[in-house]
């Protein structure tokens, strides 16, 4: 009898070139995504050693982290120069670098640009069995159509670049299974945050994750990419979801998603992939979906999750002596006390927008709360699309209007405020209800405070002015339907 | 790549957990386009506060850092090696890194060591007077108080560490498996290859042949 293997197992059988006896496999990289930050200095290394791209059709470039997500094209459909001359010279390189290479390259003007881990799947460039690789952690987004995908660093860009592979070891693997059916008001991104919260910043370091159960297989596409996209957030360095129907239903006839017979034959082996029964994962995880409320972070660690009819916590509370420290350090530097309602906290910034939240769904939850609302007084809140083709998508179906007759800003697409490298920033000491994945200290620009959450639990905020349960607003929602 | 096999001096006892790499290098820093002169911005925000370990003289110019669980946590940005390296770490020694952060380390010559928490205590405060040095021959961690800790490390990671090897030039050489595989994938996954006949969206590369 054939052992019974992961998900995980089998996408790494397929792709190993070579074993060696180390136990490192040379593993072939099928999709490659490039943007500007985190290519040049792999560019410069292939010129400086005098190499080439080995497969420029499996690579593509898109920019995204330093564009202003103000308007960007002239009244002739042309570029604006850009303000800051290192952004400028950082976008221009990758313009340069793809042309000389001979890599798909999708300009900052073309209406596809958008944040490589939201163009990938939506051009169905991104397939489940592949393996996929971008300098950039949230890579483990693609995880969410059973693609096998991680971040990687500028070396091993050239790397890939230059040979199409890499040189891994396979990881420990771990179960993270949500059973259950989630409650009113609760999303795919208090799942994912319940799930750090539980395992810990550090709990999936060294394991690939595979997230399974009744919550996971309920998800749409979408609400996958958002729980996948988070899975570095708890350490893993990929996420993997099963693909499933859903997950096929999403990519046939995506632009770069193949079609006729070659759709069908892949298709056939992708059923091929889910994990078998009875498959060991090295460690198992169980959540239930009756624990999960609308969630968000107090502190400055994607772990620091309370729900949000909860409180700060006492970091007394915490019997890692390390944890206590970090955890007054943490509301010192979030300007809260413990024992403070998470209800109570005042926000002067909303950001509904990042890899994270920034698709049509997460665009759809946030205008159903605000319409009608207006963001209150002394808040800024913006939403930035994932891409033009969102912000399109979007456009149709007016919910730009939703949001700028509410008050909110809308804006043109890009990682905007998700890491502030581009002229959108929470000022120091400002707080910020942010649909993003990171509350580090500073993320958000020097100072900023942040709190992680939901695209409707953000639009709660900034039509409240503080941090909402969006269960309130959408109870009187219904409430008012119903009169 | 430089080889390594011994780092050696004065260490920075730090001992910060979950120093991601925002804290390595702030995002402003990631706009350029090379990979020199990031060590000015090497652990900016830390260095604003007044007494911090980075500038105090005690440790000037230290080729090792001594830090806490997690290491090199959140962005993947090599910008953060590079930093490092370009304010003259060789060797970063904690109870655990990031999995990204590590490999990235390795590539800049940079030595990731992994020494359990007690050894770590101990190292930081050892380090506040004594030097460290990080042999890769015999795979230990010394202090001139006879301390010692043996430390593991990846056996390929620690011949190119010591050769000075290029990883790329490394497995371009593995060329001919890289072809077969190939060609076995053309046939079992033509779908992999064939993207480019959909391209019906806009992009550009001017440079293919
Ligand atoms: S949106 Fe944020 S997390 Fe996502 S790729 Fe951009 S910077 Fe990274």
């Amino acid at each position: 009898m054939v052992q019974p293997q992961t998900l995980y197992e089998k996408i790494w059988d397929a792709h190993v070139v070579e074993r060696r006896d180390d136990g490192t496999c040379l593993i072939y990289i099928d999709r490659h995504l490039v943007h500007e930050v985190t290519s040049p200095q792999a560019f410069e290394g292939l010129r400086a050693s005098g190499r080439r791209v080995r497969r420029p059709e499996l690579t593509l470039a898109v920019p995204d982290h330093n564009l202003p997500t103000t308007p960007r094209t002239g009244p002739d459909g042309r570029l604006l120069p850009i303000a800051d001359p290192e952004s400028a010279q950082q976008l221009e390189a990758l313009r340069r670098n793809t042309a000389e290479f001979g890599v798909d390259y999708i300009d900052a003007t073309a209406p596809e640009q958008g944040i490589v881990h939201v163009v990938g799947p939506e051009l169905g460039f991104t397939l489940p069995g592949t393996t996929l690789v971008c300098g950039d952690s949230h890579t483990s987004a693609h995880g969410a159509l059973g693609a096998l995908a991680f971040g990687i660093g500028t070396s091993e860009v050239e790397h890939v670049l230059a040979t199409q592979t890499l040189l891994l070891k396979r990881s420990q693997t771990m179960e993270i299974r949500v059973d259950g059916t989630l409650g009113f008001g609760v999303s795919a991104k208090d799942v994912i945050l319940a799930i750090i919260g539980r395992i810990g910043a550090a709990g999936g370091t060294g394991y690939v994750v595979e997230y399974t159960g009744g919550v996971i297989r309920g998800l749409s596409a979408e609400g996958r990419l958002t729980v996948a996209n988070m899975s570095i957030e708890g350490g893993a360095r990929a996420g993997l979801i099963a693909p499933d129907d859903t997950t096929f239903a999403y990519l046939k006839g995506r632009p770069m998603a193949p079609q006729g017979a070659a759709w069908d034959k892949a298709v056939d082996w992708w059923r091929t992939l889910p994990s078998d029964p009875g498959a060991a994962y090295d460690r198992s995880v169980t959540l239930h979906a009756t624990d999960i409320a609308p969630s968000l972070t107090w502190g400055t660690s994607p772990e620091d999750v309370v729900p949000i009819t909860g409180a700060v916590p006492d970091p007394d509370s915490f019997a890692d002596p390390a944890k206590r420290v970090a955890a007054r350090k943490s509301l010192d530097y979030m300007g809260l006390a413990p024992g403070m309602r998470m209800q109570d906290v005042p926000v002067q910034h909303v950001f509904i927008g990042s890899c994270t939240n920034s698709r049509i769904e997460d665009l759809r939850a946030a205008a159903a709360v605000a319409g009608g609302r207006r963001v209150a007084d002394g808040v800024r809140a913006m939403v930035v699309p994932g891409s033009g083709l969102v912000k399109r998508q979007a456009e149709a179906e007016g919910l730009d209007r939703v949001f700028t007759a509410a008050g909110f800003e809308w804006r043109e697409p890009g990682c905007s405020m998700c890491l502030a490298m581009n002229p959108d920033k929470v000022p120091p000491g400002e707080r910020c209800a942010s649909t993003s994945n990171r509350n580090f200290v500073g993320r958000q620009g020097p100072g900023a405070r942040t709190h992680l959450v939901s695209p409707a639990m953000a639009a709660a905020a900034a039509v409240t002015g503080r941090l909402a349960d969006v269960r309130d607003l959408m109870a009187r929602d219904t409430m008012g339907a119903g009169a | 790549m430089t080889p390594v096999t011994t780092v050696s001096g004065s260490a920075y006892p730090w001992g910060a957990k979950n120093i991601d790499t925002d804290v390595i290098i702030p995002a402003h820093w990631l706009k350029t386009i090379s990979r020199a002169g990031l060590g000015r911005g090497a652990f900016e925000t830390v260095r604003a506060q007044p007494g911090n370990i980075f500038d105090d003289p005690r440790y000037a110019g230290a080729p090792i850092l001594i830090a806490g669980d997690n290491f090199g946590c959140g962005s993947s940005r090599e910008h953060a090696a590079w930093a490092l390296a370009d304010m003259g770490i060789r060797a970063v020694i904690a109870p655990s890194f990031s999995d990204i952060f590590s490999g990235n380390a390795f590539k800049n010559g940079i030595v990731p060591v992994v020494l359990p928490q007690e050894a770590v205590d101990r190292l930081l405060e050892a380090a506040q007077d004594a030097p460290v040095t990080v042999d890769l021959e015999t795979m230990t961690v010394t202090t001139a108080y006879q301390d010692r800790f043996p430390f593991q490390l990846d056996p390929f990671r620690r011949q190119c560490l010591m050769e000075g090897l290029d990883e790329v030039g490394l497995t371009l050489a593995r060329d001919t498996a890289i072809s077969k595989f190939e060609g076995a994938m053309h046939e079992r996954r033509p779908w992999i290859e064939e993207r480019r006949g959909y391209a019906d969206v806009a992009v550009e590369g001017a440079g293919r042949t």
